[in-house]
């Protein structure tokens, strides 16, 4: 018995989803890290689907470039937040509120 | 070899390795490598090099980039555009244009950043370096031909942006505008890459110019699909080129950062996001145009009516500024609505003097900020004209050029984009756009006449408040205000050719304001820009402001730009008209 492929899209777009209300929703930076890369792997996830349906290697290459960039951004992500809240208690995000208007 | 292992390679076809033509990829490999160079230098040097060093390492970086760039744009021009590096980079007169602006705001971007790392006395080779790698980013952004191609350079740009935008660490506001800056942008790219997902998925291919032809042969049967990615792509963009309603996270990060890199970030972001942009709709989704038309119409609309209403609420100077870029996003989205090759030339063209003009602006920005940036309210221009006559001309040349004042690139910018929609029908969304300029140019106006001490600094002052009057609100920024005649000749002092313009100022009005620019004008061009002003006339006057040599040289190379191919078009309009893409629209 074989899964169709739109099961495992329609997956991917619930990830997804859960991913984007985690980071509105969700006030600790660190939280909403981990709901961009839950982001990014739903898109990994649709990628490769997209691949097999397909059958076209392309999609499965692009993965490897969206994890390259992944690690990438939380690399530096991780280092603006220890810069940030070093000075500070805990990592929220409504603590930062000097700019606005 | 393992007998498992041979069998497999036996079974595995011939790999077919693209053939890379390196002369094609030189000025992303000159920007990207010498970036790496120049940290590579920096952490051998034990105490460090002057910073003057990695200034001038980074403008002749800037430089080979831009001229790399223009013997490639000869080799367009004899041989035609070609796709290299198996069609995943396009070389037309497009990427040529984007990558020769890039290369300048790189330029732009040391000689401005210069005297910021001096005062705040951070690292140089940081700074210039991440700047660098970011301006590879776009370049690559602008010359993609390839979805996934135009996804890595936006990251190249945005990830190397995040951390400059948080390089001032002593002033918590710089930490503020990154992670905001960072959690947003990360959105917008998680939601730019699910786009390209969906249109994989849709038409079989990341590839730009094999989603055009898939599209242009067949109906596809995955509408939806199609138009779901088609949508978070222009979601995903939009964020990144700051257009209503994605422009949330600007006013802060513009505030935020340090002052030289707003510029560059105004610059250089926005010229990768629409370079990408058009790219894209052009040269992939042209057959899907009366689905996008609309929704950019919307965006630009939107772009340029809030743009211009929330830029002459603000008191903070960078915060007008970020909105004002919000409007000129507007604008440029207007050119996008066209559809046409006039129309990808006049965005072109548009972002090119927009780069002059607000890396020039931001440049005077630095300056004025002092230390840790903390200047920036509206009140510390005040008087900016006695305290640096030349600065303070440059700089109202510069934003009356923004405003869209005739014989500045400024005005033919707007000019072009609205020919460009007009040509296509678009009469409606010209007069909005005409009527939003009208509305911003009284936020620039606002700026220019507090400098020169005349107009009321309230938020909400109306036109009745910009008259030669010693204004009221002085008493309470402790400042004395000079009557307007005095002031006048005070801020002429440095300049003799001054006195007229100002003169004419006081009279109001765009048409007098013309006068005035085109007058300033040749003094910037006969080379006074450069020589040293002297130093704050009136006592009492607020803070003297500095004014490097750095920041001269960057002043009149922009309004020189400015003016120059503002009153003798040709040459870069011409430029900007071979613009034209390898795929698609023509």
């Amino acid at each position: 018995m074989s899964i169709p492929g739109s099961w495992f899209l329609v997956v991917a777009a619930m990830l997804f989803t859960v991913g984007a209300i985690g980071l509105l929703v969700r006030r600790n930076v660190l939280v909403m890290f981990m709901c961009v890369e839950l982001m990014l792997n739903a898109v990994n996830l649709t990628f490769v689907t997209f691949a097999r349906m397909l059958h076209d290697v392309g999609g499965q290459a692009a993965v490897f470039f969206v994890l390259v960039v992944a690690a990438a951004e939380v690399v530096v992500g991780l280092g603006i937040i220890v810069a940030i809240f070093r000075r500070r208690a805990g990592a929220t995000a409504d603590d930062l509120h000097m700019l606005k208007g | 070899m393992t007998p498992l292992l041979s069998l497999l390679v036996a079974q595995v076809p011939a790999l077919r390795l693209p053939q890379v033509d390196y002369f094609a990829l030189l000025p992303e490999i000159v920007m990207a490598g010498m970036a790496f160079v120049t940290l590579g230098a920096r952490s051998l040097t034990r105490r460090g090099l002057p910073p003057a060093v990695w200034t001038l390492v980074t403008m002749a970086t800037g430089l080979a980039s831009g001229t790399l760039a223009v013997l490639l744009g000869r080799r367009v021009e004899t041989h035609g555009a070609f796709a290299a590096v198996d069609g995943a980079l396009a070389v037309d007169g497009f990427s040529v244009l984007f990558l020769v602006l890039v290369s300048a705001a790189v330029v732009l971007f040391a000689l401005a950043a210069h005297p910021w790392i001096e005062r705040e006395g951070e690292d140089g080779a940081e700074l210039l370096s991440l700047g660098m790698l970011s301006a590879s980013g776009a370049m690559f952004m602008a010359a993609a031909n390839d979805l996934l191609v135009i996804f890595l350079g936006l990251e190249i740009l945005s990830i190397a942006l995040y951390v400059l935008a948080a390089l001032n660490r002593r002033r918590a506001a710089s930490g503020e505008a990154a992670i905001k800056y960072f959690v947003l942008g990360a959105f917008s790219s998680a939601i730019f890459l699910y786009g390209i997902a969906l249109t994989y998925g849709a038409t079989g291919s990341t590839n730009l110019a094999r989603i055009g032809t898939y599209l242009a042969a067949n109906v596809s049967t995955h509408g939806g699909l199609l138009l779901a990615g088609l949508a978070l792509l222009l979601v995903g963009l939009g964020f990144k080129v700051a257009a209503v309603p994605f422009h949330t996270w600007t006013p802060d990060v513009y505030q935020g950062s340090p002052s030289p890199v707003t510029g560059f970030m105004a610059a250089v972001a926005k010229a990768g996001g629409f370079a990408a942009l058009v790219r894209i709709l052009f040269a992939a989704m042209p057959t899907l145009r009366l689905d996008w038309q609309p929704v950019l119409y919307a965006l630009a609309v939107l772009s340029l009516v809030v743009g211009a209403i929330l830029a002459v609420v603000q008191r903070d100077v960078k915060r007008m500024l970020a909105y004002s870029s919000i409007s000129h996003a507007g604008f440029i989205l207007v050119g996008v609505v066209a559809a046409s090759a006039a129309g990808a030339a006049s965005v072109g063209y548009y972002l090119l003097t927009y780069t002059f003009l607000i890396m020039g602006s931001f440049a005077v920005v630095t300056v004025v900020g002092g230390p840790a940036d903390a200047h920036q309210d509206l009140e510390d221009y005040r008087g900016l004209a006695r305290r640096q006559p030349l600065l303070a001309l440059g700089f109202a040349i510069l934003l009356v050029a923004q405003a869209g004042v005739p014989f500045t690139t400024g005005f033919l910018a707007k000019f072009y984009v609205l020919t460009a929609v007009i040509a296509q029908g678009g009469y409606v969304l010209a007069v909005i756009a005409m009527l939003a300029a009208v509305a911003v140019a009284f936020f620039y106006l606002r700026l220019v006449l507090v400098m020169y001490g005349w107009a009321g600094a309230g938020a909400g002052a109306g036109a009745g408040a910009v008259g030669p009057v010693g204004d009221a609100d002085a008493a309470g920024a402790g400042e004395v205000v000079l009557p307007a005649g005095t002031t006048s000749l005070a801020g002429v002092g440095a300049g003799g050719g001054g006195e007229p313009d100002l003169a004419v100022l006081g009279g109001g009005g765009g048409l007098a304001l013309a006068t005035a620019t085109s007058t300033g004008v040749e003094q910037a061009i006969s080379g006074e820009g450069l020589v040293a002003a002297p130093e704050g006339l009136a006592a009492g006057d607020g803070d003297p402001v500095p004014f490097p040599d750095a920041t001269k040289v960057v002043l009149a190379l922009c309004v020189a730009f400015t003016v120059v191919f503002g009153i003798w078009p040709a040459p870069v309009v011409d430029f900007a008209r071979h613009a034209t893409l390898l795929f698609g629209l023509r």
